[in-house]
């Protein structure tokens, strides 16, 4: 196979798709009961510089008690993927990120962050590589595939491709130019979803991002979960377990996990939380002092909870199936 | 009739929700794209296919959404799948339409959402490519909407986020991108601009209300080419108006 151009970025994560064979063969496939506080998940099965990744993003359906977990327990080091809004941002502000494969990162309507800015030039954020959201994704679809890379259109000929780890040769079977972007194997995968039974069979309403990829692509998986039901609902509908319980290591229940972003037909995003971020995000000082306030002097995501209060956050509340 | 008064967001909608034809597929962002598309399907397009990234198909746009993946982008819609479903469709060529914007654009339709000055010490980190650079490779015709000024309009562009035509005719098909596909329209606050058909080249094709051909050409630091003749665009009627207003976005969070 001809390599036409090689693009210069570091591949942060390179993939191993054998060890992971080796990995997913003595993960254990016994039904047991994966139920745990944040606390205890992200303690368990997240390391100081492991490669981690959150889905969907931000503002939608976003693992956000976990993303709060990880800087209240001080993690360092961390490398990531980001489709990047307001969880990049808050790992960004409490310095827990070392290198990034990054799509996107900003506030959408609210604009272009400096967050990434200031980490950049503190020197803390090593490594930033340019993907679009697709490459991402189907970096996880490769690894779920249990293949090295996958062939696509999307990058060539632009710059987006040369600062990328991406490659494009000739195509053995039609002689043109193509991407060969390489799987993406996560150590820790951080989904929010609807609802899960106590082993981590999970369920997922409305678009599901890309849930099923990067469940499939991660070595260790934490679950959180709107609800917890119990394995007969699972068992009667099997056709909606986008997420099978052997991929899970930690299954976490969260209300409201999403907060200040929203969870389609269960709650909308929570527009003056999201803004006193934006306003917060803009300096230094008073990025720490929203740190303060809603995470490190909030013990769990049940007091984080208490804190936004119990009347806010069932007003944000669909009532009945608007859509 | 007296003249109706409308700002250059409400213009730069109406602009682009004229191009958007009925029975066909549009792959949309948030904002001006979204309300253009809002707009279009309560005039002349009711069955335009609004595709969003992260998975909404089909959505009936009766709540506007400010986010790419929220509920509303997939609001009575007919399928609500995932990002890797939407990208692939739009690499197999189901997707006509595709709408970008970005800090910088050349005379061949190339645009930078990712950086101004030098990659590795940027005078301005930008957002980066999102979704931009899949839906400048896939979709059939790219429709680019941004504002018009001799900064943004540029010779060269710092940072190739998103594929125009690259480095001109046949830059496309030469770099592997799907045959036939590329920038379509440029829609500004000042003009309405196309690609010449064999040079690739930007070209003038039609002003916005009052706006003088001189003026565009002010503002564009590169030469551009004229068709022959430039129209001059109608401006927003008063039902485009009375609509976007009234019911596309009544809490006014983007007009």
């Amino acid at each position: 196979m001809k390599i036409l151009e090689s693009g210069s970025g570091k591949l942060i994560q390179p993939p191993d798709i054998d060890a992971f064979r080796e990995w997913n063969r003595q993960k254990s496939k016994e039904l047991v009961d994966k139920r745990m506080s944040e606390a205890e998940a992200v303690s368990r099965f997240i390391q100081d510089g492991d490669y981690i990744g959150t889905e969907l993003y931000g503002t939608v359906r976003c693992p956000m008690s976990l993303v709060r977990e990880i800087i209240r327990q001080g993690k360092k080091n961390l490398r990531l993927a980001g489709q990047g809004v307001m969880e990049l941002d808050l790992l960004l502000a409490a310095h827990t990120v070392k290198e990034i494969d990054l799509t996107y990162v900003g506030l959408e309507v609210y604009g272009v962050s400096n967050g990434l800015r200031r980490e950049v030039e503190s020197g803390r954020v090593e490594t930033v590589v340019d993907w679009s959201n697709a490459s991402i994704a189907w970096r996880f679809k490769a690894a779920a595939m249990g293949v090295p890379f996958i062939p696509v259109r999307s990058n060539l000929g632009t710059d987006t491709f040369r600062h990328s780890a991406a490659k494009v040769i000739e195509c053995p079977f039609t002689g043109k130019p193509i991407c060969l972007l390489p799987a993406l194997i996560l150590d820790v995968g951080l989904i929010h979803v609807h609802r899960a039974d106590k082993y981590g069979n999970a369920q997922i309403d409305g678009i599901s991002g890309f849930a099923a990829e990067m469940a499939r692509a991660s070595k260790r998986l934490i679950i959180s979960a709107e609800e917890i039901i119990d394995e007969e609902e699972i068992r009667r509908y099997p056709h909606r377990t986008i997420i099978p319980y052997y991929l899970v290591d930690a299954v976490v229940h969260a209300p409201f996990g999403s907060h200040p972003g929203e969870m389609c037909y269960v709650y909308r995003r929570d527009e003056e939380k999201i803004r006193e971020w934006v306003e917060a995000a803009k300096t230094e000082e008073s990025a720490q002092a929203y740190l303060q306030k809603y995470i490190y002097q909030v013990p769990d995501h049940q007091a984080y909870l208490d804190l936004i209060g119990r009347e806010r956050l069932e007003s944000l509340r669909y009532s009945g199936r608007e859509s | 009739m007296t003249a109706i008064e409308y700002n250059p967001t409400e213009l730069l909608i109406c602009t682009a929700a004229r191009m958007m034809p009925d029975k066909t597929t549009a792959f949309i962002g948030t904002g001006i794209p979204l309300l253009a598309a809002a707009l279009a399907q309560r005039m002349h397009a009711p069955n335009l296919v609004p595709i969003f990234e992260f998975g909404g198909t089909g959505a009936i746009l009766e709540r506007i959404p400010i986010a790419v993946g929220e509920e509303n982008t997939f609001h009575r819609a007919v399928a609500a799948s995932g990002i890797c479903d939407i990208v692939e469709t739009a690499q197999r060529g189901f997707i006509e339409f595709g709408f970008l914007g970005g800090a910088q654009i050349d005379r061949y339709g190339n645009l930078n959402s990712t950086v101004i000055g030098d990659y590795h010490h940027p005078k301005v980190r930008l957002p980066g490519s999102g979704g931009a650079n899949d839906v400048g490779s896939h979709c059939w015709k790219t429709i680019i909407i941004m504002r018009h000024d001799r900064r943004r309009f540029v010779e060269k562009v710092d940072f190739i986020t998103t594929p125009g035509y690259l480095d001109g005719p046949g830059g496309r098909e030469r770099a592997g991108l799907p045959p036939n596909t590329g920038p379509y329209r440029v829609v500004t606050q000042l003009a309405v601009l196309g690609f010449h058909p064999e040079t690739k080249a930007m070209m003038l094709l039609a002003t916005q209300p009052g706006v003088t051909v001189a003026q565009v050409i002010a503002e564009t630091s590169f030469e551009l080419l004229l068709a022959d003749p430039i129209e001059e665009n109608p401006p927003p009627t008063a039902e485009e108006l009375r609509i976007l207003r009234e019911e596309v976005d009544k809490e006014r969070f983007y007009i």
